[in-house]
């Protein structure tokens, strides 16, 4: 077994009590003392603090210097109109596979004269193999040193702006170089919960610090890992190896929305990545499966694996679970998976087999929260 | 009180044995979002999975720990599976059994050997 990457926040986490365990090759708080379903509560109801540092960050640079020529050596990769994306503003996108699959869900952003991404931990090789095979006029470089933040939810906005004047001042999906104490923040309004909320790059060496500045604050609390994906859930986000992989496209994961119509046929760039004939198909013709929103009946969750059938008995599973748990704001069960599209509408009642028993599960609408994005 | 190597507790009350499971099991479970229950009246044999926990990070089986019948269970748990965190050891017990051989009692641990064998 290779030896566990350690956080840069690793003291500060066992001083509050984290409990660290293994995740993808980290050593990760999954909950304080709080719990995962009061910090899930917090971070809805006031801000929670995130260590995302296991995340991998990624500059990307034209050898030519121009921004734009990195953006659409990009687009060779990436279905998303990243050439449109105005210098200082964030974008949701996937590297894709030549049969159409994800290779990874990442967030870009124009910096001016180079884009900064921001990738899964469990995918950072393959994704920075991808990049630097299929962007030889770039320099793809991973950035070492600088650790993650997230800090999310209603009291985030009023928590930053006590160190950062005027966060305020960030639009959902902005980002901005900041300084503080003669460190450079790299800001993002962005995050992976539903709420509003920012997240923050910065040096290792001064993320301890910042951290406890922000921890001072009564409406902050540090949330894990546990809650990080039970607020994901609700929020109706996918979580890559899960909702999400090289099999699925992104058309049959809902991320339709995330392809601007310049990338789509008759766009002005359309086509020109990875699985473009299947995902502009399916774009097209609608996919034979998709991801739904699944609310099980009654309080037992269903957890990633349930299989899901058409009929209350008999027949063969027409689908499974990707990723199913407790969505404490709901006080229900809450579940993703995917299904033939004859069986996508809302309303539409399935059945999940649980330790031998089929429940009935309602198929719903994603998010099963609204989000509270400050746009 | 005693206890089981699957961090059950056991308390006799008249000719019946109530089972719980121990703050230590609580703790590790986490918050506890959901709990099936069996059917009262049930033959159980000794390691049947008779209850099902599910926390907010998994499911766990909780076993018959003797041979009998469940003659009563709480009903409390399926509105408020969160008791389980907060009282473990009192208003959160899951079933009351009839075990036709109480003396097998003795073969589980008392509260000093279950503490050791957590610590």
């Amino acid at each position: 077994m290779t030896e566990l990457k350690q956080l840069a926040l690793r003291a500060l986490h066992l001083e509050l009590g984290g409990k660290m365990v293994p995740f993808a090759g980290y050593e990760m708080p999954v909950q304080y003392p709080m719990g995962v379903l009061k910090e899930h509560l917090h971070c809805r109801a006031a801000a929670g603090l995130f260590d995302v540092s296991h995340m991998g960050q990624v500059i990307v640079a034209a050898k030519s210097g121009r921004a734009e020529d990195a953006a659409l050596a990009l687009e060779r990769l990436i279905p998303v109109d990243i050439a449109g994306l105005g210098e200082g503003r964030q974008r949701y996108g996937f590297l894709t596979t030549p049969a159409g699959g994800i290779i990874d869900d990442l967030m870009m952003t124009n910096r001016g004269d180079h884009l900064y991404v921001v990738v899964n931990a469990a995918r950072k090789a393959e994704d920075l193999a991808a990049l630097k095979a299929g962007l030889p006029d770039c320099d793809v470089g991973e950035v070492t040193g600088r650790a993650l933040l997230a800090l999310q939810g209603p009291a985030a906005e009023a928590a930053l702006s006590r160190l950062v004047p005027d966060a305020a001042d960030f639009a959902f999906m902005d980002h901005g170089i900041r300084n503080w104490q003669g460190v450079e923040l790299w800001i993002s309004r962005s995050g992976y919960t539903g709420e509003d909320g920012y997240e923050i790059s910065l040096p290792d060496s001064a993320a301890e610090a910042f951290a406890r500045r922000l921890l001072e604050d009564p409406a902050v609390a540090p949330i894990g890992l546990g809650a990080r994906d039970s607020l994901r859930l609700e929020a109706g986000l996918c979580l890559y190896g899960h909702d999400i992989d090289e099999e699925t496209s992104p058309i049959e994961a809902g991320l339709n929305w995330a392809i601007q119509k310049a990338r789509r046929a008759g766009g002005t760039r359309a086509g020109g990545f990875p699985g473009a004939d299947r995902i502009l198909r399916e774009l097209s013709e609608g996919p034979a499966r998709k991801r739904v929103g699944l609310r099980p009946e009654g309080r037992a969750p269903m957890r990633e694996g349930t299989e899901l059938f058409a009929a209350n008995a008999g027949g063969e599973p027409v689908g499974t679970v990707t990723s199913g748990g407790f969505g404490p704001s709901l006080e229900a069960p809450v579940a993703m998976g995917y299904l033939p599209a004859s069986l996508c509408a809302p309303g539409t009642t399935i059945w999940g087999e649980l330790r031998g028993r089929r429940l009935p599960v309602t198929v719903a609408a994603l998010p099963f929260r609204p989000a509270n994005y400050k746009r | 009180m005693k206890y089981t190597e699957d961090h059950e507790w056991l308390r006799v009350e008249g000719d019946l044995v109530v089972v719980g499971i121990t703050e230590y099991a609580a703790q590790q479970l986490g918050d506890v979002v959901f709990v099936e229950l069996p059917e009262v009246e049930t033959q159980v044999a000794q390691g049947d999975e008779v209850v099902v926990i599910e926390s907010v990070k998994a499911a766990s089986d909780i076993s018959a720990p003797l041979e009998g019948e469940i003659v009563a269970v709480n009903d409390k748990l399926g509105d408020n599976p969160g008791l389980v965190n907060e009282d473990p050891l009192g208003d959160a017990w899951f079933f009351k059994m009839k075990v036709e051989d109480m003396s097998a009692l003795d073969d589980f641990m008392d509260e000093d050997e279950y503490n050791e064998s957590i610590a």
